[in-house]
């Protein structure tokens, strides 16, 4: 078996997610790295990479419906929203400005705002099932209009624009996660808890991806006539796929801005939908770990940008200056985007793929 | 078994099928022919769901079709192939075998995400099978290959066998040997004996070339226009002179 590593004697075995040993290896690597790092790392880097964490998890989910199933959506920003407003809300001080009914425990309000952001998704699915690609991209597009104006008006809840309100300050069944003790710093505590949801998140993606409902999701993506003659029912997999992606979005908005402490209904514009769409672009749409690279790179990026002036020197790191890192970021994503869909659909995940297929025919060129 | 009764489609004043009736038994092959744009496809797009006739009835055991959506004429024993290869280019052989499988394997989506026993149960049961068939078919050195990157008549059999998966009652092939060398078109003449012999299924083959239909069908129907022109044995269409007329037409205009 040891010379064979393709040789498998079992379903079970050809099944495994990691069916290779380099994948366990390079996994088991990844997460010794990931669990290793709050004592590798100052506090405040910890932070930005726990929040790439809580990206990825919006990204897998986008990558659900767009990249799998095949159903663009620039409505992820408002479904981020509704989980930010529904674990705010259940978690808030009730004694605040803005609403809050005191449940600070994680395992309430986090399933919370991921069920009650998978059910506006399923609201939202029929349309759908009536239109197709760019027109579906452009209603969803107006369901963050929609969602902005409402939220920015509903200052009761998120505070008005300009405000703001706190996001959750989480307990795990009584531990407070959201203070520094004599073990852990606040921002250690929440980068882990966000690293292992990222992990329980992928996890959760893959097997739904490998199962026959990923399948039927990848069916009406290449064909959707032929997935229907198959015995897909097209609407019901539509509702699961925004249902599920809406889950994750839920879910990814009630954590993002716990690190933080703070945010504002302004953020969940358009601007934040398109971004996440660049995440699976840049990363590879239909591919797990390509949603993860992307969010991670994307998060990332700024911080990255801040340290070009240093070796760049005629690129200044103040906004009133030009041209500044600023300018040089927002280029950036655009030159990516742009560069991937033409060079690379595959996106990151594609670039690995070909880095390993160069390794394995390694010294041939072919 | 299948009943298909004075059906009536036409698209904005083009008449696609202008009032077919057919019947197919039990362990029957029947072959529908016709010159190209004679109906042939829209009458399976008519069985399948895709198309809804304006007029007509479809019945399988006397179960209603006519304007049911393509799943659940699926999922009442209905399977086809197209004319122009529909596989699901990113996905392996098995994949796409896999999927025709999609409402015999029979867990959720919350037993799918946590992939416990009844997912994977159910998974490993059903690859068996769609292993069966990648061994009828004769498929075993592509099976892991997305079918885009396949030679065209190794597609076309993919597409059989995707059908098959789904244990239909009825089965639909759609010029399964258009485009095929003579060697290809061997092969799949040879399938399709087996799938008959094997597997007892009734089919439904549509062909533009006769020299394959007269071959295999037990009865023949010759459209045109929409319109049958003759319906029995190969032996007896290929002498009805309306039959001659309408190939023979084709013939003059191309
Ligand atoms: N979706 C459609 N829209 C408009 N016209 C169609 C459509 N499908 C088929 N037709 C027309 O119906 C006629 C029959 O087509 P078809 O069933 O594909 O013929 P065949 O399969 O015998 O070559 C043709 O004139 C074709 O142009
Ligand atoms: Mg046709």
């Amino acid at each position: 078996m040891r010379n064979r590593p393709l040789l498998r004697t079992s379903y079970n075995q050809e099944l495994a997610l990691l069916d290779t040993t380099s994948k366990k290896v390079a996994v088991g690597i990844l997460l010794a790295v990931g669990v290793a790092l709050p004592w590798l790392v100052e506090d405040q880097l910890l932070q930005l990479i726990g929040l790439a964490c809580v990206t990825a998890i919006g990204a897998i989910g986008l990558n659900i419906v767009t990249g799998y199933a095949g159903q663009v959506s620039l409505g992820h920003a408002f479904f981020l929203a509704i989980g930010a407003y529904t674990a705010a809300a259940i978690a808030g001080d009730p004694d605040a400005r803005t609403i809050g009914f005191g449940v600070r425990e994680i395992l309430i309000w986090l399933p919370a705002a991921g069920v009650v952001a998978a059910l506006a998704g399923v609201l939202v699915a029929p349309l759908a099932t009536r239109l197709r690609g760019l027109y579906l991209a452009i209603v969803t597009l107006g369901l963050v209009f929609i969602g902005g104006h409402v939220i920015n008006e509903w200052s009761s809840l998120t505070g008005g624009p300009g405000i703001g309100r706190q996001p959750p300050a989480p307990t795990l069944l009584g531990y407070d996660l959201n203070t520094g003790d004599a073990f852990l710093t606040r921002d250690q505590k929440l980068y882990l808890l966000m690293l292992v949801l990222l992990v329980i998140a992928a996890l959760a993606a893959r097997n739904l991806a490998r199962s026959r409902v990923g399948r039927a999701f990848t069916a009406i993506r290449d064909r959707d006539i032929a997935a229907g003659v198959m015995g897909v029912n097209l609407a019901r997999y539509k509702t699961i796929a925004f249902g599920v992606s809406s889950f994750y979005a839920g879910c990814a908005g009630a954590l993002l801005y716990v690190g933080i402490g703070y945010f504002d209904p302004t953020t969940f514009n358009l601007l934040l939908s398109v971004q996440y769409i660049a995440m699976i672009l840049i990363g590879g749409a239909g591919t797990v770990s390509g949603a993860v690279l992307g969010a991670f790179l994307i998060t990332l990026l700024p911080r990255l940008i801040r340290e070009v002036p240093s070796f760049l020197p005629f690129i200044s790191n103040s906004p009133a200056e030009s041209p500044n890192a600023y300018q040089l970021e927002t280029v950036l994503y655009g030159v990516l985007i742009i560069v991937f869909l033409i060079f690379e659909p595959r996106g990151l995940f594609g670039i690995w793929i070909r880095l390993r297929n160069y390794w394995k025919a390694w010294p041939f060129s072919y | 078994m299948l009943r298909f009764e004075d059906v009536r489609l036409s698209f904005a004043g083009v008449k696609a099928i202008d009032g077919v009736s057919f019947t197919v038994a039990k362990d029957e092959l029947f072959a529908v022919i016709g010159p190209n744009g004679a109906g042939k496809t829209s009458i399976f797009n008519v069985i399948s769901g895709v198309y809804r006739p304006q007029h007509g009835r479809v019945t399988l055991d006397g179960t209603d079709l006519t304007g049911l959506r393509p799943d659940k004429v699926a999922k009442l024993g209905v399977a086809r192939t197209f004319q122009n290869v529909e596989l699901f280019q990113h996905l392996t052989v098995l994949e796409n075998l896999m999927l025709g499988r999609h409402h015999h394997i029979r867990y959720g989506t919350l037993a799918a995400i946590a992939w416990l026993g009844r997912a994977r149960r159910e998974e490993i049961a059903n690859r068996a099978v769609v292993e069966d068939i990648v061994d009828f078919l004769e498929l075993a050195q592509w099976r892991r290959l997305p079918v885009g990157l396949l030679p065209y008549g190794v597609q076309k059999r993919v597409e059989l066998g995707r059908a098959l998966a789904m244990e239909p009652k009825l089965l639909l092939l759609d010029e399964p040997v258009a485009g095929m060398n003579l060697e290809e078109t061997e092969d799949m003449a040879r399938f399709i004996l087996d799938v008959r012999e094997e597997l007892g299924i009734p089919m439904i083959l549509v062909e533009h070339d006769m020299g394959l239909v007269m071959d295999l069908a037990d009865r023949v129907m010759v459209v045109d226009f929409g319109v049958p022109v003759a319906t029995g044995t190969p032996a007896e269409v290929q002498h009805n002179p309306d039959v001659l007329r309408a190939y023979l037409g084709e013939v003059e205009a191309a």
